[in-house]
This record gives structure tokens, sequence and C-alpha cells, in this order.
């Protein structure tokens, strides 16, 4: 486990309530995980535990066993931390420092003492994955929030850290681009044997490319498991999307479908199975 | 039919810096409708929504609202009829509390205090903000504070609503609150125009959908015929609905005989048919 945590409490330094409440959390390698829940439930704090920014940076109390690839946040400083966990935050514009895309995406690997062949080559590699080739010169300052999601992602990924945290990814992304980054993040987390948590309200963009759902609400985790079982126990706090509600009216029906999609190509899919097989045996 | 409430004749707008955001717009706005505009980030969306309430006037053409060229009146004036919501609160708050947030605009309406006291209260009520009347709006969540410019708005009741990205950001349980707030709107006939990429949120509240694309509108029609041209708006960097990407594949495999469907409503009984359908004839 890369992630264990054992009864987690926090309070933040004003706070006289928790905001986090006897959380318990095992993650590893290859999983792809989203934490979602109301606004205010926990899990950007919970996000930040992870990177060691609580309680290095925010102080406030923190008891429980925590361990982040074998690391304690309140005995490590965060820039070690740094080097295991990428974070990409709500709001990119806030961690990105530099005059140009090009030195924002080269910054973290010449702190590692790569040579700079090897840089340019890995920043070639990654402005091509992640269509941002055009943008190499400009400002990140005066990119679009989309634009400035997606260098501030790159920036992330071009370090393979071990374990990448994902806040928000998709609220400045149009739809298709936000499909598209989910996609790389999802092909570096099974390449690299990594692991990736994802905190999003949108479930329906997130859903194809996740393998474990966690539901927080009032600084607890209430759910933890498959993500498609999760999002019907816990649809009134999380909503269900609307080909899920389509598969229940079918089998309300009596229409038996194998499995419950994630996609509406993937119940297409099961659709035109279907009708083949009954024609199948309908010839015999 | 009714004379259109807000009227887009070719209008083209260029920012200071040269930018043409808008490169010929003509569009009718009638009494009732529940319109979305919809498009890549920098297609003109915003820029054209501005236009209602006068706070940008065309660089070319006319907008009129309600009869009044905008280019001939103030941006108070436009403001009794149309209310914009944008999609940063956070530009638009700025009293002390939340309870003047809400009454500074019937006040300067010149309404009667007993008025504008009815009016806040009820604002705060629909909009579950009662609790915070006398904090600080910046003492609120995001999400609370996007709903306290929403309660600004309706709290002076102007005839035209529009919404930038209402939903963005906002949890499940704080778009639920949108919709109902959507539902309120159409019972009280109000004219409703929204700015999003939300696709099912469009589904669910939208009757009529314009797509705009580098400063001009491409498409214009009801939300199923525009929302079920793939290719159009894949073009637009919007992902179509849920049920309509379903549909699409099942009329390309000659399973259904027509694409337009966006919602689980229409679609269920079709598929019912035809699966049931081979479930009998397998007996």
């Amino acid at each position: 486990m890369i992630i264990d945590l054992e009864d987690v409490n926090y309070w933040y330094p004003s706070s006289s309530d928790p905001v986090l409440k006897n959380i318990h959390l095992k993650a590893d390698r290859g999983e792809i995980i989203l934490l979602t829940g109301p606004s205010g439930c926990g899990k950007s704090t919970l996000a930040r535990i992870l990177n060691g920014l609580i309680p290095n940076f925010y102080g406030g109390r923190l008891e429980g066993k925590i361990s982040i690839i074998g690391m304690d946040p309140r005995e490590t400083p965060t820039y070690k931390l740094a080097k295991h966990v990428g974070f990409v935050f709500q709001n990119p514009e806030n961690q990105l420092f530099f005059s140009t895309v090009e030195k924002e995406l080269a910054f973290g690997l010449e702190n590692l003492g790569i040579s700079p062949e090897i840089i340019m080559e890995k920043i070639e590699k990654i402005l091509k994955e992640y269509g941002i080739e055009d943008l190499r010169n400009r400002s990140p300052s005066e990119l679009s929030g989309g634009q400035q999601q997606k260098v501030a992602i790159a920036s992330v990924m071009i370090m393979n850290p071990e374990i990448i945290v994902l806040d928000e990814p998709t609220a400045n992304l149009d739809p298709v681009s936000a499909i598209k980054i989910l996609g790389l993040v999802k092909r570096k987390t099974l390449e690299k044997n990594t692991l990736t948590i994802i905190i999003e309200h949108r479930i329906e963009i997130v859903l194809p490319f996740i393998t474990r759902l966690i539901v927080m609400k009032d600084g607890e985790i209430v759910a933890d498991g498959d993500p498609i079982e999760t999002i019907i126990t816990y649809r009134h706090i999380i909503g269900i999307p609307p080909i899920l509600r389509l598969y229940e009216r079918l089998e309300e029906n009596g229409i038996k479908i194998p499995k419950k999609p994630k996609t509406p190509e993937e119940l297409a899919l099961m659709i035109y199975r279907y009708l083949q097989k009954h024609q199948i045996s309908l010839g015999k | 039919m009714d004379t259109p409430i807000i009227r887009v004749e070719n209008v083209h707008y260029r920012y200071p810096s040269g930018i043409e955001a808008l490169k010929g717009v003509s569009l009718e706005i009638y009494p009732g409708e529940f319109i979305a505009i919809m498009g890549e980030n920098g297609s003109g969306k915003t820029t054209l929504i501005k236009h209602f309430n006068g706070v940008l006037k065309p660089s070319k053409g006319h907008v009129v609202v309600k009869g009044i060229d905008t280019g001939e009146t103030s941006v108070a004036e436009l403001s009794k009829i149309v209310g914009i919501v944008f999609q940063n609160p956070d530009h638009q708050l700025f009293a002390e509390n939340v309870l003047e947030e809400i009454a500074f605009p019937l006040k300067n309406f010149g309404f009667s205090e007993d008025f504008i006291k009815r009016r806040v209260e009820w604002a705060l009520k629909i909009m579950d903000l009662e609790k915070y009347s006398n904090k600080s709006p910046y003492m609120l969540s995001i999400g609370e504070r996007k709903r306290l410019t929403i309660a600004a708005v309706l709290a002076y009741d102007p005839e035209v609503i529009v919404l930038d990205e209402p939903t963005a950001g906002q949890d499940y349980l704080q778009k639920e609150k949108i919709s109902e707030i959507m539902n309120l709107l159409r019972l009280a006939g109000k004219t409703v125009v929204v700015v999003t990429h939300d696709v099912e949120f469009v589904v669910e509240h939208i009757d009529r959908v314009i797509l705009m694309s580098n400063g001009h509108i491409i498409a214009d029609g009801k939300t199923p015929e525009i929302l079920s041209r793939i290719e159009l708006i894949r073009k637009t960097r919007i992902l179509p609905p849920q049920i309509t990407r379903l549909a699409y594949l099942l009329y390309t495999k000659n399973i259904i005989s027509t694409k337009y469907f966006i919602k689980t409503d229409e679609i269920i009984g079709t598929l019912l048919e035809i699966l049931k359908d081979k479930k009998e004839e397998m007996r």
C-alpha cells in the first residue's frame, strides 16, 4: 500500500470541530480513485495531507497513522514528498511560475539534475501528448484557464510522480479536452504503475477512467468501493449519469443486459450484441 | 408570434485590444423562451450576453431590448429588464453583508422599503441563504456566493435572466437547487438565457440551443435537433448528451430509425419495443 491512513483526524488551526474524522484509506499502485462528495465535505483537505501541505503549510492538529510511500508528512519536508506526489490544484494559475511554458515544464527535471538533451526530449513528447506545442514559448499567465490547466497537468506528469492528485482537473476544460486528458492520465497510471486520485463533481465524465470511488460527507468517508455500485447507492448525494438511469429502466422492464454500463458506447455495444445473439438463436 | 424581447442585428464587436469577438451575429429572443448559448472557450458567448444589458455596445450593428436600442440608454435602465449573473461571483459581489447585497439593486431602482424587505426575504429563502443574511459575502463558499449572485438578480424580478455557467464547479446538490430555480422561472413565465458547457443541464431545462464558434452563430434550433448533430457539436468541443450518443450509435447500426433522442424518457419506449420484440420471437 503506498497510501495508508488509519484513524486520521484533522483540525484547522482556528476550528474547534474536526474537518476530517476517522479517516481510513488504503490505496495502491494501479488504482485510479475518484474522491467525491458535496462541497465542504473535506476532500480537498484530505488531498492536502497526501502532499504534506497539511500540516506543513496549513498547521492545525493532525492525528492518526499516516504513511505516504513510507513517509509521514508530519516528519517529512514538503519538497521531499513533492518528489513522489504530483499535485494539480483546482486553480492552475496558483502553480505556474515561469515566463514560458517550456521553462515551466523543464523546472522540476532540471532540479533533479537531468541532462538538457533528455529534458528537451521529454518536453517535446509531453507538449505533443497534451496538444500544447503551440504554447511552448507563451507565458503561462497569459493563457486561458483551460490552457493553463493543460500546462499544469503536463508539468506534473513530466516528473513521473508515483502518486498523482488532480483537484477538479476538468473545471476549466471543455468536455472534449477533459476526456482526452483523463485518457492520458489513465494510460500513465497503467504504464508506470502509479496511483491516481481525482477529485471531481462531474461523475459521468470521469466514470470511464476510474477503478474505485470514494464518497465523503461532513469530513468522513461514507462509501468506498466499486464505482458503479457506489453511484447507485449514493445517488442522492452525488447524482447518477443518465446512461445508468436508462440501464435501470430497461432492467425494471425485464431486459437483462449483462453489465451496468459506464458509457453510452458500452450500452450501445451490449444492446447490439443482445440483438445479435437473439437473432442467431432465431435462425437455428 | 410575439415581438422579440431582445433583437440582435448583425452585431460586430471589437475589444480595445483589437480582438474581434463577434463577427456579425443576429438573433431574436422571444418572451418565455429558455435558450442555451454553447460553444468552445473564446467563441464569443460571454461577449454576446454582455450586449443584452448594454455593458458592451456593438462596434457595428444594433441590439434592441424591448424596443429600446442599447446604444441609446443606460446600463441601469436596461438592467431592470435584463438581469445577468456572471460566471465568477466575485466580480459581482461588493456589499457588507448578504442582505445588503440583495437589497442594493432594489434600492437603486427606488422601490419602497416594505417592498424591498419582502423581496429580499423571498430571494434569501428560495436560494437557501437565510442563515447567512448578516454574514459578509466573502465568508460564504464559492457555491453559496454563486447562489447569492443569482438571488440578487431574482430579487428585483427582471423579465430576462441571463446565467453564465450556472452549474460550473457546483456539486450535485447545488445543481439540483439550480434546477429547481429553472423550474420556478419557467412557472413565472420568465425568459432565460444560459451560457453553458453542461449538456445534461441543457437537456433537462432548455428548449432552444444556439451554437457559437469563432464569433459567429453556426447553428440555432430546438434542443434535440441541435444536440443530435454530433459532428457539428463535436467541432465546438462539446460532448453530446449521453442518451444522444447512445441513439446515434444505435441509429448508425440500423437498430433504431431516428437519432433525435436526448432524454431517457424519450428513448426508453423505442428501446423496449425493439428489445421486448426479440424476447417474444425467441419463445
